[in-house]
């Protein structure tokens, strides 16, 4: 097991433009579970790539387990990756692409179908063992790739979303087993998503990152609750936090938390008169779509989010008084988009 | 749309038998005329004893196969043959592969090495190797003199490319491979091409160095497209004639003679049709069994 550190590392492709990754500076903890987060073209897969070895950053050191890896090859820096595709060896049996590291690292023949049914029995494929890769379904490439990354018990997991490729049920259950497979192998993992909700099932600690830069490291209920900027706040959650935009602050709060004035708790709370426009039924939630009536936010666009079991009646069409806690608000400077303290404000 | 669809359909349909064979006649046409009619006249010429300027005709059985049997010449052609073809196979399959994996990573001028390399193969196989056999010349020759100038050898102990029998056999082999590498390197290429990116990256992480990665993950991943140029490269090789007629006409002492070169100098040259006709049928049941693999490589050829 080790911890892998990245000191400002930046990776710039074409000379003269924006970097993929700028300046990314992090530490696992050990045996964590850390994901990047981050939309496409953020730089998250990059910067798994430096750590695996597989790119060399343009500046910056990489450490694992205290040891400066910039020059040493993926072979020396005893980490694993599974692919997005899986990568699998489509000519080698399964057998043979489990028991790969071990010969590509002379671990000696006579270990070999000991270690490879003891990763095999721990992702519940021992049955797959003779089978080509073209012969499994993508669930099962997804557990060989497993198998074949931990077969040789390495320090650092890397895992470039793995389960993108999987329907979404699968998913759901892949996720699960990912989970426990971590807590029982126990090694430090990073974990590459852009869907939030793994990233926030799955993670110790999630990274967000965008255009190449961490905007926040925090776990996820950190990232969730008190986001550091406005990307993370709108990136987060599904439908997205609402901004109010006054002056020079922006207000954001959380959609589930803005709620008919009479379900709202607590004496605190801003009140704004809401218009609903569309209604959409999601069975387990209602998400409402409407604009604000009246005040400085006149028809501003705002989603609320009622659960199953919160009194129905709110149609397409009717006004109703909407509140938030006003410990629910969160404040960002205009300018920078970064969080800023609370202030009192003229609300109506 | 299902109505117009299934007009379309029925008129086509009523047309279908005339315009149907007009369409497909071209193709059968090519086939009877180019090749199934010339083929049915070499079998039959190869039991008869025609000859060119005579217009008697006999049939005389497998008389025209026992006397090519016994006849040293065909059996140094048969042998030649066999040489020639194993030899510049694997040389352009080697090279090739070789090529293919240095010109898979882009480099600074790549596009342009990539041109050079292919230009031989859409030169005209006549000119190239009339250029060859300048440069391999007993006097002319620019490989001798630049030998001459460091001192390998003097004027008049300098190789005779053409002129000694190993000699010969090496320098047809050598053009041959420099016509035929390009052809084979733009078939690799495309075989390593389609290999993704992921799967050396994975090896890497898996820790396999250079070799390990590619002669266990790349190469076992190209075969099915190495065995395609093996067996194009084959076909191309063992029914050449173009390289020896011009470079040797089969000399010296019938050293560089393969099947195709005899069969022209027997049947035209020679004038002995039927003879010439036997002997080419000695290609079919290698072309043969070269075409029974090629298709079942085309028919398994799956994609990862």
């Amino acid at each position: 097991m080790a911890v892998v550190e990245t000191r400002n590392v930046t990776k710039v492709f074409k000379e003269g433009e924006l970097g993929a990754v700028n300046n990314v500076s992090l530490v696992t903890h050990e045996g964590e579970f850390l994901v990047f987060l981050g939309p496409s073209g953020s730089g998250k897969t990059t910067l798994l790539r430096m750590i695996a070895g597989l790119e060399t950053p343009t500046a910056g050191e990489i450490l694992i387990g205290g040891r400066v890896v910039n020059n040493l090859t993926p072979r020396e820096r005893r980490i694993a990756m599974v692919f997005q595709s899986y990568a699998l060896y489509p000519h080698l049996s399964v057998y043979k692409n489990i028991a790969f590291p071990l010969k590509a690292q002379n671990v000696p023949k006579a270990q070999h179908r000991q270690k490879v049914e003891w990763a095999a029995g721990l992702l519940g494929i021992g049955r797959l063992l003779d089978r080509k890769p073209r012969e499994l379904s993508g669930g099962e490439r997804q557990r060989v790739a497993l198998a074949r990354a931990i077969v040789r018990e390495p320090a650092v997991f890397l895992l470039d979303e793995p389960l993108s490729n999987l329907d979404a049920k699968l998913r759901a259950s892949a996720r699960e087993e990912l989970e426990q497979f971590h807590k029982n192998v126990g090694t430090t993992t990073i974990y590459v998503t852009h869907d939030q909700v793994e990233a926030m099932a799955m993670g110790d600690r999630v990274v967000v990152l965008h255009q190449g830069t961490v905007r926040q490291i925090g776990t996820p209920k950190e990232v969730y609750e008190d986001p550091a900027d406005t990307f993370v706040a709108t990136f987060l959650g599904s439908p997205p936090m609402n901004l109010l935009e006054f002056s020079d602050i922006i207000v954001g709060f959380r959609p589930e938390g803005f709620l008919p004035s009479d379900l709202v708790p607590g004496s605190k709370q801003v009140t704004f008169r809401y218009r609903i426009k569309y209604v959409e039924y999601l069975g387990a939630e209602r998400v409402l779509y409407g604009n604000m009536e009246g005040g400085s936010f006149e028809s501003k666009e705002i989603i609320s989010r009622l659960s199953w079991n919160m009194p129905s009646g709110y149609e397409a069409g009717a006004v109703h008084d909407f509140s938030v806690a006003e410990s629910d608000l969160r404040f960002f400077d205009r300018k920078t988009e970064k969080r800023t303290h609370p202030k009192p404000y003229p609300w109506q | 749309m299902a109505v117009k669809l299934a007009k379309v359909k029925s008129v086509g349909s009523a047309q279908s038998p005339l315009l149907g064979a007009a369409m497909f006649s071209p193709a059968v046409l090519y086939i009877l005329l180019i090749i199934g009619a010339p083929f049915v006249l070499a079998v039959f010429y190869a039991f008869s004893d025609a000859r060119i300027a005579s217009t008697e005709i006999h049939y005389v059985g497998l008389e025209n196969f026992r006397s090519i049997l016994q006849s040293p010449g065909f059996r140094q052609a048969l042998q030649n043959s066999i040489v020639f073809t194993v030899v510049a196979v694997a040389i352009v399959v080697i090279c090739s592969t070789m090529l293919s994996l240095a010109l898979e990573e882009p480099f600074w001028g790549r596009g342009l090495v990539r041109f050079l390399i292919l230009l031989p193969f859409v030169a005209p196989v006549s000119l190239g190797t009339i250029g060859w056999k300048w440069i391999l010349d007993s006097i002319y020759s620019v490989i001798t003199w630049v030998l001459v100038q460091m001192h390998f050898f003097t004027p008049f102990n300098a190789p005779m490319w053409l002129g000694e029998p190993r000699l010969a056999m090496g320098s047809v082999i050598c053009v041959h491979c420099w016509r035929l590498i390009p052809f084979a390197t733009v078939v690799m290429l495309a075989g390593s091409g389609a290999i993704p990116r992921e799967i050396p990256e994975a090896a890497s992480i898996d820790g396999a160095g250079f070799w390990r990665t590619l002669f266990q993950i790349k190469i076992p991943m190209m075969l099915p497209i190495i065995l395609v140029a093996v067996l194009f490269s084959t076909v191309f090789t063992f029914t050449d004639m173009t390289v020896v007629f011009i470079l040797t006409a089969g000399g010296p002492f019938d050293s560089t003679q393969t099947l195709p070169s005899l069969a022209f100098a027997t049947g035209i040259q020679g004038s002995d049709l039927a003879a010439g006709a036997a002997i080419s049928l000695f290609l079919v049941p290698v072309l043969v069994a070269v075409a029974f693999f090629m298709l079942r490589v085309a028919s398994r050829a799956e994609v990862t």
